[in-house]
């Protein structure tokens, strides 16, 4: 049920135009990222998952085998596009030797950091903001317009003010990450607040609920299943500010990893730092499915629909 | 004083094109405490309606609606409200949705808690106390909202086509339960309905409402007997005669409501 009266904040969100941002906010629907469940025997599920595993690794491996093959007879230039064998190469290197800023893993820990507190701190915001404009129609009105505007800005460029004005450490990093995290979950936050079952509502209050209990008790479990949706691309939108603020100015970091093997024209040094960011990202996704199975256990399981891709 | 007092109560709601629509229309209506009142009426005539004005969650546009002679201002937390569609919350297991009213309440969570499993056991739901919500049946889950509302010791029990979405013998069962934990505290009831059968058997007064704008038609004492099994007090010869005195009244409202919804339904093809 939509309420086009209070606020008109959100209504026409879906559509936000926002073409210019280089991270448009994305209104994630719940249950998007959920995996399909198959009624389907455990034994025949089984079987067919290992079918599967093996057409994947066969797709990666022929991909691989593919560039490498156009590599080795000069179709493909290495010089500009790399190759595996290089890429993994520069892998081992990094592990065994060290990279010219330090040890990777310090690289990773600082990427890491950054990407994890700019999450944390701006899921939070978004949620509180989120849910506070959400239950308070006059705060909506009032900071509405502000925040529409706020999310049709290329946010990505404040980055190098956020550089020039907080220095080279994780402190401007952090902020940008936070910068990018926080509209998405906040206007997803706002949505699942407004979503809200009004029946829901109206039992708590005649149960006795204060307005607090209601928003603590009725709208953020409520809410939550639109919140979580907004996390999983939340944390790439924070790993995306991290590595671009360690791009425009940093002293350690994988982006700065990137940036250097960029300035020496070493192409399989940017596509092994890119295998990293891919490996904290994807762990970072599976960290939070299992946060939303932790947190949606009440809700029944879906018979339908879910995305295609696990 | 009566429990429940509706005087010339008008409500009218803004339509989404700029005008109003009158939900309700000068209702005058009188439930006494412990009095079981059941109000039929075709659809869309404002039957729920009433329940909202009484449990505060809408205020009356014109004439008073009065609880215990105060007059209701607010939403009233002595009134208890089981709701048409499932409103307790998925995401509380069945303890914790019981419980939910002692708690907002002020009671300690161990308080609320043994109060809650007391009810669980009247409500015949012992050994589910740890299951959500879309784990149990739909009969269940109707257990546990009444649970959850009956807990709260309302002296005015609002119930809005409370059963609607169960089968008929789900439903003739869960009738006879209420009646048995209504004996019990014998709260003052409205209870809302389009099925006239479950009205006289549940009722101690049967209420019959116009079409919309909805105005009471006419009041219908039943006298049979209580304790009364649902199931069974339909074959008395006093609830034959009284279904036909009663739908007598009720035949030319629904024949009007079903006219208007066909009207309707030609102008917009």
């Amino acid at each position: 049920m939509k309420d086009s009266t209070a606020g008109g904040l959100v209504q026409d969100s879906p559509t936000d135009p926002a073409p210019t941002d280089a991270t448009p906010t994305v209104l994630t629907r719940p249950g998007d990222a959920k995996p399909a469940r198959s009624r389907v025997r455990p034994g025949a599920l089984l079987h067919r998952s290992w079918v599967l595993f093996l057409l994947r690794t066969g797709i990666v491996v022929v991909l691989l085998g593919a560039w490498q093959i156009g590599v080795d007879t000069k179709a493909i230039d290495k010089f500009f596009w790399g190759e595996p064998v290089g890429v993994w190469q520069q892998l081992v290197d990094w592990v065994t030797i060290g990279t010219s800023q330090g040890s990777l893993l310090d690289q990773i820990l600082v990427t890491l950091e950054e990407a994890v507190l700019g999450f944390v701190i701006g899921s939070v915001l978004g949620i509180v903001c989120g849910i506070a404009l959400g239950r308070i129609r006059l705060l909506s009105e009032l900071f509405g317009p502000f925040l529409k505007a706020a999310n049709s800005i290329p946010r990505i460029i404040l980055g190098s003010i956020f550089t020039v004005a907080f220095g080279f450490g994780v402190q401007s990093k952090i902020i940008l990450a936070v910068v990018l995290v926080f509209f998405g979950v906040f206007f997803n936050a706002f949505q699942g607040t407004r979503e809200v079952d009004r029946n829901l509502i109206a039992n708590a209050q005649l149960l006795g609920a204060s307005r607090w209990r209601v928003t603590r008790d009725v709208v953020l479990p409520s809410a939550f299943t639109w919140i979580l949706a907004s996390l999983h691309i939340s944390f790439g939108f924070a790993l995306i500010g991290a590595l671009v603020g360690e791009i425009l100015g940093a002293n350690q970091g994988l982006g700065l990893l990137i940036r250097s093997s960029q300035n020496n024209f070493t192409m399989d040094g940017v596509l092994a730092g890119m295998v990293l960011v891919a490996v904290i990202a994807l762990t970072a996704e599976a960290l939070i499915t299992v946060l939303e199975n932790r947190l949606l256990r009440w809700r029944p399981p879906q018979s339908h629909g879910g995305a295609a891709v696990k | 004083m009566a429990a429940i007092e509706l005087r010339s109560a008008t409500k009218k709601f803004a339509t989404a094109d700029g005008g109003t629509y009158t939900a309700l229309k000068d209702i005058s209506l009188t439930v006494e405490d412990g009095e079981f009142c059941a109000v039929v009426g075709p659809t869309g005539c404002g039957k729920s309606t009433t329940l909202t004005l009484v449990s505060g969650l809408e205020r009356a546009s014109a004439g008073a609606v009065l609880v215990r002679g105060e007059p209701v201002t607010g939403i009233d937390t002595s009134t208890g409200f089981v709701f048409q569609q499932d409103a307790v919350f998925p995401w509380r297991s069945v303890l914790d949705n019981v419980a939910a009213g002692p708690t907002y309440r002020g009671a300690r969570r161990s308080e609320a808690h043994a109060l809650a499993r007391d009810w669980l056991r009247r409500v015949g739901l012992t050994g589910f106390e740890d299951r959500y919500p879309h784990q149990l049946s739909g009969g269940m889950r109707k257990r546990v909202a009444l649970a959850q509302t009956l807990i709260n010791q309302p002296r005015v029990l609002l119930m809005d086509e409370p059963f609607s979405a169960l089968d008929v013998q789900t439903r003739a069962i869960m009738s006879t339960e209420l009646l048995h934990l209504w004996d019990e505290t014998k709260p003052a009831v409205i209870f809302v309905t389009h099925d006239l059968e479950e009205a006289i058997a549940l009722a101690d007064k049967v209420v019959v409402l116009t079409a919309g704008p909805g105005t009471v038609k006419a009041e219908f004492r039943i006298d049979l007997p209580r304790p009364r099994v649902v199931q069974e007090i339909r074959f008395d010869p006093r609830f034959t005669r009284l279904y036909e005195q009663i739908w007598e009244a009720l035949r030319s409202e629904v024949q009007e409501a079903y006219d208007r919804t066909t009207r309707v339904t030609q102008v917009a093809s």
